[in-house]
């Protein structure tokens, strides 16, 4: 389908009410995997780390990883879930080449934590999106299909497997259906995964990158007509991978489920695959019957019991969480909820709290992030903390403006000179020698020369148009090589010629 | 000289660690023994001459070094090829992983290769433990020493006949529903299912995972529980593994008396079904119990008539997930791999060709009983049975401290007579899936030849979950009782072959 034949989004909401099902995968940071001894480090050569229990070996059998038990319990705990006080996990049956032992060890009914919520932020409301479950489970294999023209299974000649990937411990979080958020849908969608991957790096249990795959997004989606109560069949598109596609991807399904429905068709039940260049989704395949996975209790493993003791000990020993953090950093710095969430959408909360512990101004340290930093991210097109340049450099060019050495324009100079790997701020001035000039002797003769240079402008001054003398600064300026304070510039001006600032 | 391949393991360790013999001379003897008679019993799918000589000469370093050996150093030992063994192969008596080299030993194999026990080779068994005969091996049928028409129980079939027919005097076996002890019953040998979680399942090929026990087999009593002490114990990468002391099998097997013990006898396993001359030997038994000071109550188990109803839905739901990873892609065979099939193509051909009719069976018995719609009433129901079940051993457990009955319904039935009635075959383990279902321990020594056929009758007992010094002290009163009434070992009434 093509975006011509989708109902504009206005119209799609006009007529239909947007029901979503956010399902996130994290994996998790732990050292070795959720159920053998071998690394999770990222980037080993293929089939490196893996182990008879990884592999499927016959006779192999899994242990649990207790940190990885931890960890889910943290990330339950975080979404105010309840805690199972008794669960197990469950064999998830089906056959797929990447997965050593054809099922993946899963829960099935008894997550670990269950009925929790999340609150969002989204336009400077609170959206509460209620949680299902969070559960953990083991990571497959990867699969690389070669031969083929997408690099999907279908057209290849063969396919490599990795096995380092299976058995990394994974959790899932589901959430209830998501209702009410109206057009705000993708936003919602947006800032909930947002939220959850912020939430998730607070916890310290992953790094949580969704352009590493450590994060991982389904979004399921129906419509149903404004005013109906029941559920509309839903799409599931799978491995949505970054914020903007969660976004993106709801929207796209939004039009479309509204335009198969106004032509009085009907939705399948189907996956279906993102695509990042146009934000567009296409059908994976539909299941022709409903896929029976014959769960039952993994017997290789013994139930989990966390004891209530541990669990309250965890519960004390959560961090201060994003949201609560934010607000108290929002009013700190003294931000609308607006600007707040602009900071957190461009990843520079921690960057700008950094900056701000070195000795920033708060106006500072966020001037330069949201500013010129951000620009320069936004155009090398990597991440803020990609950035080379730390939140101590930051905060040592807001020191040498603040003493006076460095006016907005060399500061913003220096910084330059850092991201183009001179050295650090001092360094930089050093080299490229942009201290401001603040010898009055040789101020003043600059001025002079100014002033003599342009009579008709001075005798404007003298005559009462202060705002002439801004001219005046401009060829002071241009002498000095913008090295001069031009506030203390203006000053020597209009003294010299006798006029009150 | 003394035939080495007629003592005990005791006697065996005991030589060895006093220097009237070596482990190579043990060895040699034993290998010697294989190669004489295992072409016609088919006891062995491997033999590992070369290794078994390698680690019997490293023991006679050790004690000419003047090292402390271990109880069982020196003694040969024959394993059931489903553990793993590194750089020997291990079938699982299954065409699927012909060719298999395992890159890890199992828990048991480094314990027995630790204990310096000399592992001879892998032995013969139904495909995936599934079976009562070793009929379902698709190397072919093994032989039973008393008659090698017929067959040697299994699934343990090549454990058992490697013990009664002289070729080791200890073997390892596994039970899930009763293979360690319905061979044991049918080669007049011993036979132990230790407690659920008593014996490491790491390295041990899955069939049921929740049933599965590996197991000490021996010739006698005492030898059984010397072998019990070296693979028991908690092991930190089985999760089911009991991590509590292992109950004193040696001393108990060395102090055997059932004075003052309340012995009970199920009535359940009696009856239609039931052989004359194997109800006749164990209810002399019975009587023996009680000249010895027993105390002899009948004990009713009334679930126990639904135990092989719920075994044939968990054992297959579970073989079925446990036995999807012979899929073809990282070992064992594969099948039209020619470059123009899928993967998917590729696994259905490996495993319509790589696994036998009974394992074929039970993996679409189980997949049937976990599939959606009919969980509840299958796989949920017996589960359901099983508690009750466990309700039964309770309350027994409650009045008397062991229970018995005959291991196996009849004696050994001739090669063949059972392959096509998958019912009939089931039956073979009636008396022994119970145990299996609760997950505690039992055992099979013999009582003695049923006066028809004249071969060997079981006598099993049965003792709580990690109670299984009880087996021990009971088996080895009767073992010796029974010895003193009959003047020698039962196994010396085989045939010589």
């Amino acid at each position: 389908m093509t975006v011509t034949e989708l109902v504009s989004y206005e119209d799609a909401l006009a007529a239909y009410d947007p029901v979503m099902g956010l399902e996130v995968h994290v994996e998790l940071g732990t050292k070795t995997k959720m159920f053998c001894g071998c690394s999770t480090a990222l980037g080993a050569e293929p089939n490196t780390q893996t182990c008879p229990t990884c592999l499927g070996l016959p006779g192999s059998l899994p242990v649990v990883n207790a940190t990885g038990v931890e960890s889910a319990i943290k990330i339950g705990l975080a979404l105010n879930c309840e805690i199972a006080e008794w669960c197990r996990f469950a064999r998830k049956n089906y056959f797929y080449p990447d997965m050593p032992k054809n099922f993946q060890t899963s829960q099935y009914d008894e997550p670990i934590a269950f009925n929790g919520y999340l609150d969002v932020d989204v336009d400077g409301e609170v959206f509460r999106v209620e949680i299902e479950r969070a559960h953990m489970e083991e990571d497959t294999g990867k699969s690389t299909h070669v031969g083929g023209a997408t690099g999907r299974i279908h057209g290849a000649q063969h396919s490599l497997l990795d096995y380092n990937r299976a058995g990394i411990p994974l959790i899932e979080i589901v959430t209830k259906p998501i209702v009410g958020a109206g057009a705000k849908a993708p936003e919602v969608a947006k800032a909930y995964v947002t939220e959850l991957r912020e939430l998730i790096k607070s916890l310290g249990v992953s790094d949580a990158r969704m352009e590493m795959g450590q994060m991982r997004c389904d979004v399921n989606l129906s419509l149903r007509p404004q005013g109906a109560d029941k559920f509309g069949t839903r799409s599931e598109t799978k491995n949505v991978n970054s914020l903007r596609s969660v976004e993106r991807a709801v929207r796209f399904e939004i039009q479309r489920h509204a335009a198969v429905l106004g032509d009085g068709g009907t939705i399948i039940q189907e996956t279906r695959h993102f695509h990042e260049e146009d934000g567009s989704t296409t059908s994976g395949r539909v299941k022709e019957e409903a896929e029976d996975y014959r769960y039952f209790p993994e017997p290789d493993l013994v139930p989990v019991a966390p004891a209530r003791t541990w669990v309250e000990e965890l519960r004390g020993g959560l961090p201060e969480l994003p949201r609560v953090r934010r607000n108290r950093l929002r009013e700190e710095w003294g931000l609308s909820r607006h600007e707040m969430q602009s900071v957190l959408n461009a990843g520079a909360i921690e960057l700008i709290t950094a900056t701000i512990d070195e000795g920033a101004p708060a106006d500072q340290a966020r001037k330069w992030w949201m500013g010129e930093l951000a620009r320069r991210a936004n155009e090398d097109g990597v991440e803020l903390t990609a950035l080379p340049i730390t939140p101590a450099q930051v905060a040592r060019v807001c020191a040498l403006v603040k003493e006076g050495s460095l006016n907005d324009k060399l500061a913003r100079q220096t910084i330059e000179g850092v991201l183009a790997g001179e050295g650090g701020p001092d360094e930089v001035v050093a080299a490229r020698g942009l201290k401001v000039v603040s010898d009055e002797g040789a101020l003043g003769t600059a001025v002079d020369e100014a002033i003599a240079a342009n009579a008709a402008i001075a005798d404007k001054i003298r005559g009462g148009k202060v705002a002439a003398a801004g001219a005046l600064v401009g060829a002071v300026m241009k002498a000095t090589r913008g090295q001069a304070d031009a506030a203390r510039v203006r000053e020597l001006i209009l003294e010299k010629l006798g006029v009150e600032g | 000289m003394t035939d080495l391949t007629r003592l005990t393991a005791a006697e065996i360790a005991a030589r060895i660690a006093s220097g009237e013999v070596t482990a190579v001379e043990v060895t040699e003897a034993h290998l010697a023994r294989i190669e004489a008679v295992d072409e016609k019993v088919h006891a062995f799918l491997h033999v590992d001459r070369e290794g078994a000589l390698a680690q019997a000469r490293a023991v006679d370093e050790k004690r000419e070094r003047g090292a402390e050996l271990g109880p069982l150093a020196g003694v040969p030992l024959a394993l059931k090829d489903i553990f793993t063994t590194e750089g020997i192969p291990t079938t699982v008596g299954s065409k699927i992983l012909e060719g298999w080299i395992p890159p890890y030993d199992a828990t048991v194999t480094k314990r027995l290769r630790d204990a310096d026990v000399i592992v001879l080779g892998k032995t013969n068994m139904d495909e995936f433990a599934m079976g009562s005969s070793t009929e379902n091996s698709a190397f072919g049928p093994t032989g039973n020493p008393w008659d090698l028409t017929r067959v040697p129980g299994g699934s343990g079939g090549g454990s058992s006949a490697s013990l009664a027919s002289f070729q080791a005097p200890l073997a390892i076996g596994t039970d899930t529903g009763g293979s360690i002890r319905q061979p044991a019953a049918v080669t007049g040998t011993v036979g132990v299912k230790p407690t659920y979680g008593g014996v490491s399942r790491y390295g041990m090929v899955a069939f049921s995972s929740s049933l599965d026990q590996g197991g000490p087999c021996a010739r006698t009593v005492l030898d059984a529980a010397l072998l019990h002490a070296v693979i028991a114990g908690h092991d930190p990468m089985d999760s089911t593994s009991i991590d509590e002391p292992v109950p004193d099998v040696v001393e108990a097997a060395r102090n055997g008396s059932v004075r003052g013990m309340r012995i009970g006898v199920v009535k359940e396993f009696a009856g239609e079904g039931y052989q004359a001359g194997v109800m006749q030997r164990f209810n002399e038994t019975v009587e023996l119990l009680r000249e010895l000071g027993a105390e002899i109550e009948e004990i009713s188990c009334p679930s126990f008539d639904k135990a092989l109803a719920a075994y044939y839905l968990i054992a297959p739901s579970e073989c079925s997930s446990n036995l999807a990873r012979f899929d073809a892609m990282r070992y064992g065979l594969r099948v039209g791999d020619d470059g123009t099939k899928s993967a998917e193509e590729v696994t259905a051909l490996t495993r319509a060709e790589g696994f036998g009719a009974e394992v074929k069976r039970r993996i679409m018995l189980g997949t049937y009983a976990l599939s959606s719609g009919y969980y509840d009433a299958y796989y949920g129901s017996a589960q359901k049975v099983r508690t009750l079940i466990k309700r039964d051993f309770e309350n027994a457990f409650g009045r008397v401290d062991v229970l018995i009955s005959p291991t196996t319904p009849t004696t050994a039935f001739p090669i063949g007579e059972r392959a096509d009635d998958p019912m009939a075959m089931y039956l073979a383990d009636l008396c022994t899936i119970p145990t299996n279902l609760a997950g505690n321990a039992a055992m099979s020594l013999p009582c003695g030849l049923a006066p028809e056929d004249g071969l060997p009758v079981g006598l099993q007992i049965i003792a709580p979950a990690m109670a299984d010094d009880r087996l021990y002290k009971v088996g080895a009163a009767v073992e010796a009782a029974l010895t003193e009434k009959w003047g020698h070992p039962l196994l010396e009434e085989a045939p010589s072959l």
